[in-house]
């Protein structure tokens, strides 16, 4: 489709960019960047209206663009993931300076890149997206201007990531040289036809490591507890489920599209890459003692789980895949709400602000144990349901082993979940009563708790919607 | 005039590829590695335009994909370095190891 064709498909997109620019020039001539922020959500809210299910798959832009309903799933996530951030950053006195607004209007600019990574189906659009992704996160990581962490934070997340990128890139270089194609049906199709076996386990190798670093995949999710720590809470929310929803999307458009014939080969190391990348993070995230850093290693661990579903790569694995990111969306953002409430009211994120939470502010503390509970996969929670499917996959094509070493690690995951309620519910209270939310963040938590209930006890409405 | 082979210019890009790499993984000051992470992606540019000219079936894709390469390099330069000016003016350092708040 030429591009004068493709922009009556791209009305969302094209929304949030004139959105993203209008916020800009908005946050000059008002004194009250809030409005900025509701602007942007507005914007977030009628890119979500304006987005419909693709009755067939279309290539827009010349093939440089997919939109199918692959696409519009992950669309539907960013602009979720995004309102929902936007709305916690609201309420987040850190942020409270002069440049709050532009703070708002990156992350418009964020959701129109997100968008373009889950529609990419070319090499090029690929690196681009991603790299469009990485540039605004460190940005935002390192936001807070006074804040040694958050620079710290956003200095390692560059490095990393930088390195990250370039080893990807290089694998793309391999492969446009061994198949003369960017596209990458045609490259799976190149591949198919020539044996070019090592030279397409090397490109998946880079690929891992790029898309690996996106997701947090051990060996390469050094980065993730200290960035995830030092960033400015709302910000981490949005990381530890926006960029590594869309990594997952990506990572399986390339292995679907351009790696298919090569399954026998990847297959196995992702399953030992899912292994350890659950294990490292469930017990690593038992003895920690910050509460955004030990939601980091539960996200590292969380990120093994969906691991499982794309190492098995059925059709009911890919399902899984997208259950499990709805699922881990609602529970992950909503545990964040509250951390992000209950860091503003007492300037802490240890362990030790959440002694006796359950008689100081007896609302966050049920809140945010219906969110562990849904992290942990405690039936009739979202959890549940992506576990469940994530197992299924796993079991349906005989990768015991990934499932039993998933079972016990969900175990430990219960484990250390658990504790955090105990401290909630049964350590007495030391500190003060909380003060009750601003209305911004009592609008996210109350959406995250809804999502996490309605995905849990009515997952056949979202099952038909997700997998058509 | 004598063309280049492919195979030359793959083993020149590959050892810069490794030094930007090793530069990358050793190196303490926080510049010296974004120096490094910028040899890799060079490395990468001129494997792609060497393919371009040698195998692939449309020429024009890979050299379009260099200088998209070359104009997010420049982008992601420019992010990196206010980044470290940033951290310079809260901790005044650019050593790598002199920056380790965050532990576990």
């Amino acid at each position: 489709m030429n591009a004068i064709e493709s922009l009556k498909h791209f009305i969302p997109e094209l929304v949030l960019l004139g959105g993203a620019f209008a916020a800009l020039t908005l946050d000059f001539f008002v004194k009250q960047k809030k409005l900025v922020g509701e602007f942007c959500l507005l914007v977030l809210v009628l890119a979500l209206c304006l987005a419909k299910i693709p009755a067939k798959p279309m290539s827009l832009f010349f093939g440089m663009f997919e939109l199918d309903t692959f696409t519009y799933f992950f669309r539907c996530i960013a602009l979720t993931a995004t309102g929902i951030t936007l709305l916690l950053a609201m309420g987040y006195t850190p942020l409270r300076n002069r440049y709050e607004g532009e703070f708002y209007g990156m992350f418009l600019f964020m959701a129109f890149a997100l968008i373009t990574v889950a529609a990419a189906n070319n090499l090029l659009m690929i690196f681009l997206g991603v790299e469009f992704v990485s540039l605004l996160s460190y940005l935002l990581v390192g936001f807070l201007k006074n804040d040694p962490k958050s620079k710290e934070a956003a200095i390692k997340y560059l490095l990393f990531g930088s390195v990250c990128s370039a080893i990807m890139l290089y694998g793309m270089s391999l492969l446009f040289g061994a198949t003369g194609s960017l596209e990458l049906k045609v490259i799976g199709d190149a591949l198919f036809t020539a044996s070019l076996k090592p030279l397409a386990a090397t490109a998946v190798l880079f690929f891992f490591v790029g898309l690996g670093f996106k997701i947090s995949m051990a060996p390469f999710h050094m980065w993730a507890p200290d960035v995830y720590e030092g960033a400015p809470t709302p910000v981490t929310a949005f990381l530890t489920v926006a960029p590594k929803a869309l990594g997952f999307a990506v990572l399986t458009r390339v292995l679907d599209l351009a790696f298919w014939h090569f399954q026998g080969v990847w297959s196995p190391v992702l399953v030992i890459l899912s292994i350890l990348t659950m294990t490292i993070g469930n017990i690593t995230a038992v003895s920690q003692t910050n509460i955004k850093r030990f939601l980091a290693y539960s996200s590292i661990a969380q990120a093994g789980y969906i691991l499982m579903g794309l190492a098995v790569f059925s059709v009911l694995g890919r399902d899984a895949v997208l259950i499990y990111l709805l699922a881990y969306l609602f529970s992950n953002l909503g545990a964040f709400a509250v951390v992000t409430f209950v860091g503003e009211q007492t300037g802490s994120d240890s362990l030790d602000a959440y002694t006796g939470l359950a008689s100081r502010s007896p609302a966050a503390a049920a809140l945010l144990m219906v969110f562990l509970l849904s992290l942990a996969g405690i039936p009739p929670l979202a959890g549940f349901l992506g576990k469940y499917y994530v197992f299924a996959a796993a079991i349906k094509a005989h990768f015991i082993t990934l499932a039993i070493v998933g079972t016990i690690n969900s175990v430990i995951a219960a484990y250390y979940y658990f504790r955090i309620i105990r401290i909630m519910y049964l350590a007495p209270a030391t500190a003060p009563a909380l003060g009750a939310p601003s209305r911004t963040l009592t609008l996210a938590l109350w959406a995250m708790l809804a999502g996490v209930l309605a995905l849990g006890m009515f997952p056949s409405f979202f099952i038909t919607r997700i997998l058509g | 005039m004598i063309a280049i082979p492919l195979q030359h210019i793959l083993i020149f890009s590959l050892l810069l590829f490794a030094i930007g790499l090793y530069g990358a993984l050793v190196r303490r000051n926080i510049i010296g590695i974004l120096i490094s992470i910028e040899l890799m992606v060079n490395a990468s540019n001129i494997n792609l335009i060497a393919f371009s000219k040698y195998t692939s079936l449309s020429p024009e894709t890979g050299q379009i994909f260099a200088l998209f390469v070359i104009a997010l390099a420049a982008t992601a330069a420019a992010v990196g370095l206010a980044i470290v000016l940033a951290l310079y003016r809260i901790r005044k350092t650019v050593q790598a190891d002199e920056v380790h708040l965050l532990k576990w």
